[in-house]
């Protein structure tokens, strides 16, 4: 009796070995299910101008509404805004933002990548310089001036990033696809007579994976922290749908007086953020690194 | 010709003056120069030689599987007479797996390590035969039956590393068996494995070849693997086939020098406490070969004929020796 165990199967295990892993897991699932169920734990919506109190403006945290109806737990920013609510929401278009920019770009990057090693020749040159030409230009600079261009709005930012984002996902899978081509599994499928499109998408493409998921999770912490800076310094999200980044804007006028919270709190939740994405994207290079594999 | 006198059936694979070349930054290295072989349908070909002789680049390139920088430079590869050198990619695909099958020397390296064995005989089985995946699932799961595999329902689940290495051979063998093949090209499948499974399965696949009548080449450095398996041999060295005949003419009565210095070399009951022999000096090399026989050097029977390229002599109808002095041993 053979114990069926999938690679994955024995690469989550692996991966549960690391305590630090373990509790980046668990922060971040928290995170992702207080993103997703923002309106049942929230007392307020803070994109509901009805809901907001203006008499409630830069209350200190622990702070009781005027109406006498719930705590500020984290104080309340310039427009009487519940910052606990904000974060929440708040955290919905950060992880919107980084986690839908780095799957498109994951799709596009590997996809361009695969056409690069399998097409190679001048097709391969041109992409992988214009990959060159996208890493060596500052990513901020570049997002600066897209969004320049293209203004504002969630939907830009995303394209945004993904323009910064795809050359790292097409030049590891590029790199990956030429060192697994050369593999013997490739010569035997054609020798089973099996496409070249076929083995580089159904054989070539599953051993290209692991880097790539390495990758994935770093990008989308990459992309969450880009979006922050962009929309810190007036040029990602709108104001009515305010990101971590942007709720950090606005506090930032209120840092030298005393309400430190209305910046600090969602920056807490950020750095908090972006540190578990790092601790399990960390834990995944290690257990997908090829050279430590047994 | 006489090679046409003696087409009593008809040849399964005939290989014509096949030459394969490497076109590397040294130069252009030869590693297959004028081949012929002569292939039926049920006759097991054991194709033997050392490192380097060009055997595996000849099983590589009827298949096709030539990469640059390596070519086909001249000669005919007929398959059911058809040519395979002058065949387009696609059609070629549409033989491979299908018509003529291969089998690679290492079963770990070959099957793809992160998809499930179905996985990978799903797809080699609809790659030429359109059926549904539940059909050819089932079709997978008799070959692997038919290869002597016990309980194939659960091999097919499995991922590569956790079979053992025979049973990754035997898996490998049957992906290659799918399609009942006509010609089945086998680079050292079982030098991998140890004794006892090399047996097993060499026995198998035997069987296999006979009842569906596949012609078989075995490629391999052991002499005993072919004194065991094959109905005919081809001795290669630097790149030419120097001795072919069937096994029992070859191996009892070896004409050329190189083929009797490979018998020499294997341990055997006549010759107890003896010292086994070797032939002295190395293998050329390829990118520098001498104009003439490229075994003139090692060779004890060289004359000044021998800077000459010899060129096969048939001594009888598909036994023929390149040699200027052929003959049974002396001093033996």
């Amino acid at each position: 009796m053979i114990r069926v165990q999938s690679l994955w199967q024995r690469g989550a295990l692996d991966f549960l070995r690391a305590p630090m892993a373990i509790v980046g897991l668990l922060i971040l699932a928290l995170v992702v299910l207080a993103a997703l169920f923002a309106p049942w734990i929230t007392p307020q919506n803070p994109y509901d101008l009805m809901q907001l109190d203006v008499l409630d403006a830069r209350l200190a945290p622990g702070a009781t509404s005027s109406e006498g109806h719930y705590t500020y737990w984290l104080g309340t920013d310039g427009q009487g805004r519940d910052l606990y609510s904000a974060i929440v929401y708040g955290l919905r278009i950060s992880l919107l933002v980084g986690v839908g920019s780095a799957l498109i770009a994951a799709v596009i990057g590997t996809l361009i990548g695969l056409v690069s090693a399998y097409a190679g020749g001048w097709v391969d040159a041109l992409l992988m310089r214009l990959v060159d030409l996208l890493l060596s230009f500052p990513g901020i600079l570049m997002a600066l001036m897209i969004l320049a261009w293209l203004g504002k709005g969630v939907g830009n930012v995303v394209l945004t990033l993904v323009v910064l984002e795809w050359a790292y996902y097409a030049r590891t899978a590029r790199g990956q696809a030429l060192v697994e081509s050369r593999r013997e599994y490739v010569e035997a499928a054609r020798g089973q007579g099996i496409s070249r499109w076929r083995i580089l998408v159904g054989h070539i493409l599953p051993n290209c994976l692991p880097p790539l998921i390495v990758i994935g999770a770093l990008q989308i912490a990459r992309a969450i922290t880009l979006e922050a800076t962009l929309s810190f310094l007036g040029l990602g999200v709108p104001i009515t749908e305010p990101s971590l980044g942007l709720l950090i804007a606005n506090g930032f006028q209120f840092m030298l007086g005393d309400e430190y919270w209305i910046s600090v709190f969602p920056g807490l939740a950020l750095l908090l953020t972006i540190v578990a994405i790092n601790l399990v994207g960390d834990r995944l290079r290690d257990v997908l690194n090829p050279r430590l594999q047994r | 010709m006489k090679a046409l006198d003696n087409a009593v059936l008809p040849a399964t694979l005939e290989v014509r003056n096949l030459c394969t070349s490497f076109h590397t930054r040294d130069g252009i290295l030869p590693a297959v120069r004028d081949v012929s072989l002569r292939l039926q349908p049920g006759r097991i070909l054991g194709l033997v030689g050392e490192s380097g002789s060009g055997k595996s680049v000849t099983g590589f390139s009827i298949l096709g599987l030539v990469d640059a920088p390596g070519r086909i430079s001249s000669g005919e590869i007929l398959f059911h007479g058809q040519d395979l050198v002058q065949l387009r990619p696609s059609q070629l695909r549409h033989l491979q797996g299908n018509r003529i099958a291969m089998i690679f020397q290492d079963p770990m390296m070959t099957l793809n390590p992160v998809l499930r064995i179905d996985t990978q005989m799903i797809e080699a089985v609809r790659a030429h035969n359109p059926m549904s995946t539940r059909e050819a699932r089932q079709h997978a799961c008799e070959t692997l039956a038919s290869m002597g595999i016990a309980s194939p329902e659960e091999r097919l689940r499995a991922y590569p590393h956790q079979l053992s290495g025979g049973m990754r051979q035997r898996v490998a063998i049957a992906i290659a068996l799918l399609h009942r093949p006509d010609l089945i090209i086998a680079d050292e499948p079982t030098t991998a494995l140890d004794v006892t499974i090399q047996a097993q399965i060499l026995g198998e696949v035997q069987k296999l070849v006979r009842e569906q009548g596949t012609a078989l080449i075995w490629i391999t450095h052991d002499l005993s693997v072919v004194a065991g398996l094959a109905d005919d041999v081809a001795v290669m060295y630097a790149g030419r086939i120097v001795e072919q005949g069937s096994v029992d003419a070859v191996l009892d009565q070896p004409l050329h020098p190189y083929t009797q210095g490979l018998i020499d070399s294997l341990p055997s009951r006549n010759r107890r406490g003896q010292r086994l022999r070797q032939i002295p000096g190395m293998a050329p090399d390829l990118l520098s070969m001498p104009v003439g026989c490229a075994f003139a050097e090692r060779c004890s029977r060289v004359s000044s004929a021998c800077s000459e390229q010899p060129q096969p002599l048939e001594i009888e109808p598909g036994r023929s020796v390149r040699c200027f002095h052929p003959g049974v041993a002396h001093g033996q």
